[in-house]
């Protein structure tokens, strides 16, 4: 444990990592964004999730620095009458919990299915590759509407109360098997420049059984694309919950996410009430930036064709 | 002599025209399916005995590799058989193959693709002996792999070490390691030299050389180096196009050549004090193996070639005991 830390303390990529301020700076932001999410229960000022402290009196009170603001509300309220900062704290936990589950399984989904048809090639390839291709001519939104609408029909007439409960599991369900396609191609692409190195045929020679190649030997040497695409598609399943949440396909009202704040705060925009958009819209973005620039780093870090001054 | 491996009869041909759609011509304004194959390996027979070294030389493209990757079963021959140890063994299922794994193994050319980078040379050694021997427990299956270590030249110290801290010699070492730790009796050694440092090719070669001593193992030699193929093998064929042009001893092979192509390949190693007027020149290209030429194979470059090469394939004969070779003019006695 010790060698392996000291060993990570020396390590070329911790080198680049703290010479590089923008990767820095990014990191820390989102450990700060990640560490108040997920102590949204013990740092947030109100409780959101508890119907009785919030009084709809309070409904879309301005923040605290305007005038007509109260000190016992930092950011204001939305419309609900919930303390707008709390709302935010819960709904960027649920945002994150989302944006992580929906890339685990879709990278889970895309490198199983990218190995298989790499490694198989012929009608195995030729069948997954074509469902990978006419699930990418439709957008994300659309297969993500298209499959929330299947969950409905087979939920069945308990689909609104399940809806409630198991809104994030079907948010993850949702956003991952919308967007494996791109992890798949991927996988599929490196896998097909593995499969011909000489390893390979060592393997095949020693006579191992082909999931222990594909899965021992192959997987490895293909996942630092995957680690790039993931980090990206954080940010991607992230929006895309805000999207679903705002076309109100995702979370429901009473359990606020950061898509589902901006998209309630957008029909007061007109009357006054910016800040139930603004905050929440604000908070997004930065989330997703800095992940996204993070993913950058990573990606020029592992190619070693982009050395960089520093 | 018994006969340890055979090869009879050996075609492979790669069909390079993609997907259907790509097959798709138009020709005299009719759509007509057009298939393009490379016939990599053209009805090649040969035996390898116990305990010999048979080395196979040709230019680069003239099938040497696919042969071998056919007699490992890397590839499945499109006709012909391979027979190791009077058993056929290019039709059998991966189930039914994996007794012959352990009985035959292959190094590769290059050490820097054929080990695994995401793993430590540890575990690229031990996976082959649990694979193939599952009653040994852990300590033993070290063992073993240090022994083997020991024996070409790697401390086993470094076995915690991945590939790419290792020297390019270091790691053909690691790849004759991972052949041997199985305790094969044949082993398709396909051009393990030439990726290597001149300095280096000797101790590899030696190396080699000593395991054969030490284990009685018999080696199929793949390589375009010919003073390489001299020092270590008992027998040597040359191959032109993926066809057998002439098979014989290493003496005699070196000593008098009977086919045109195999004297000219010879006079083709650089000699001090040679005569540069006595080299043998040969003219043009090699044809493409995705149209063969009819006939030899090699009747466009020849000087002797007639009009009987020209339409007739030569068959492998005896011309000497234990001397085969294909060629027309050999047949004839004219050259």
């Amino acid at each position: 444990m010790l060698a392996k830390w000291t060993a990570f303390k020396n390590s070329w990529f911790l080198y680049r990592f703290l010479r590089d301020p923008v990767a820095v700076s990014c990191t820390v932001v989102l450990f700060v964004m990640v560490a108040a999410a997920f102590l949204a229960p013990v740092i947030a000022p109100h409780d959101v999730y508890d119907a009785s402290n919030t009084d709809i009196l309070d409904a879309r009170t301005a923040p605290m620095w305007l005038e007509d603001g109260s000190s016992n509300f930092i950011l204001g309220t939305d419309q609900q009458g919930r303390d707008l900062l709390s709302a935010m704290l819960y709904g960027m936990r649920t945002s994150i919990i989302i944006g992580l589950g929906a890339t685990i399984l879709q990278c889970v989904i895309g490198v199983v299915l990218g190995l298989t048809a790499g490694y198989a090639g012929g009608k195995t390839d030729a069948f997954l590759m074509r469902m990978a291709d006419v699930q990418l001519s439709f957008s994300t939104l659309m297969v993500a509407i298209i499959i929330s609408v299947l969950v409905d029909v087979l939920l069945g007439r308990h689909a609104l109360a399940l809806r409630e409960q198991m809104a994030v599991p079907i948010l993850v369900l949702v956003i991952g098997l919308a967007e494996w396609p791109q992890v798949a191609r991927t996988v599929r692409a490196s896998v097909l420049g593995e499969k011909k190195k000489e390893y390979v045929e060592a393997a095949r020679v020693i006579g191992l059984p082909p999931l222990r190649i594909m899965f021992k030997h192959i997987m490895p040497n293909t996942l630092s694309p995957v680690l790039v695409i993931a980090t990206v598609q954080v940010a991607g399943a992230i929006m895309s919950e805000a999207a679903l949440s705002f076309l109100g396909l995702g979370m429901p009202v009473t359990r606020p996410s950061l898509g589902s704040l901006i998209k309630t705060g957008f029909e007061y925009i007109f009357s006054g009430a910016w800040w139930i958009t603004a905050f929440p819209g604000i908070t997004l973005v930065v989330l997703i930036l800095v992940i996204n620039l993070l993913g950058d780093w990573l990606r020029d870090f592992l190619n070693p064709k982009l050395y960089k001054k520093g | 002599m018994s006969a340890l491996v055979e090869i009879k009869n050996v075609e492979k041909r790669f069909d390079i025209s993609g997907g259907f759609l790509d097959q798709l011509k138009l020709e005299s304004g009719r759509i007509v399916r057009r298939r393009t194959v490379v016939n990599a390996v053209n009805g090649v027979t040969l035996s390898i005995a116990q305990g010999e070294t048979l080395a196979v030389v040709g230019e680069s493209g003239c099938g040497k590799s696919t042969l071998a990757r056919a007699v490992i079963g890397l590839h499945a021959p499109t006709a012909g058989e391979v027979w190791f140890d009077g058993q056929r063994t290019d039709n059998l299922s991966p189930k039914a193959m994996r007794p012959f794994r352990k009985r035959m193994q292959m190094v590769f050319q290059d050490p820097y693709a054929s080990l695994n980078p995401r793993l430590t040379v540890r575990s690229i050694l031990e996976e082959p002996v649990h694979m193939h021997f599952p009653e040994l427990s852990p300590a033993q299956v070290s063992e073993r792999v240090a022994e083997v270590m020991c024996q070409v030249g790697l401390d086993p110290a470094w076995a915690g070490n991945y590939p790419h801290e290792f020297s390019g010699g270091q790691r053909q070492r690691v790849s004759i390691a991972r052949a041997l730790t199985v305790d094969p009796e044949f082993i398709v050694a396909d051009e393990p030299i030439s990726a290597l440092d001149v300095s280096i090719q000797a101790q590899i070669l030696n190396l080699l050389m000593d395991a054969q001593e030490q284990r009685g193992l018999t080696y199929l030699f793949i390589s375009h180096d010919l003073g390489v193929v001299r020092h270590i093998s008992t027998r040597v064929a040359v191959m032109y196009l993926g066809s057998l042009c002439e098979l014989t001893d290493a003496d005699t092979l070196f000593d008098r050549p009977l086919h045109p192509y195999t004297q000219a390949l010879l006079s083709a190693i650089p000699r001090l004090g040679a005569d540069p007027a006595k080299r043998v020149r040969l003219i043009g290209e090699i044809p493409s193996p995705i149209n063969l030429p009819p006939g030899c194979v090699f009747h466009g470059r020849c000087k002797h070639a007639e009009e009987r090469c020209r339409v007739e394939v030569p068959v492998v004969i005896e011309a000497e005991p234990g001397h085969m070779v294909a060629c027309h003019g050999v047949q004839e006695g004219r050259i």
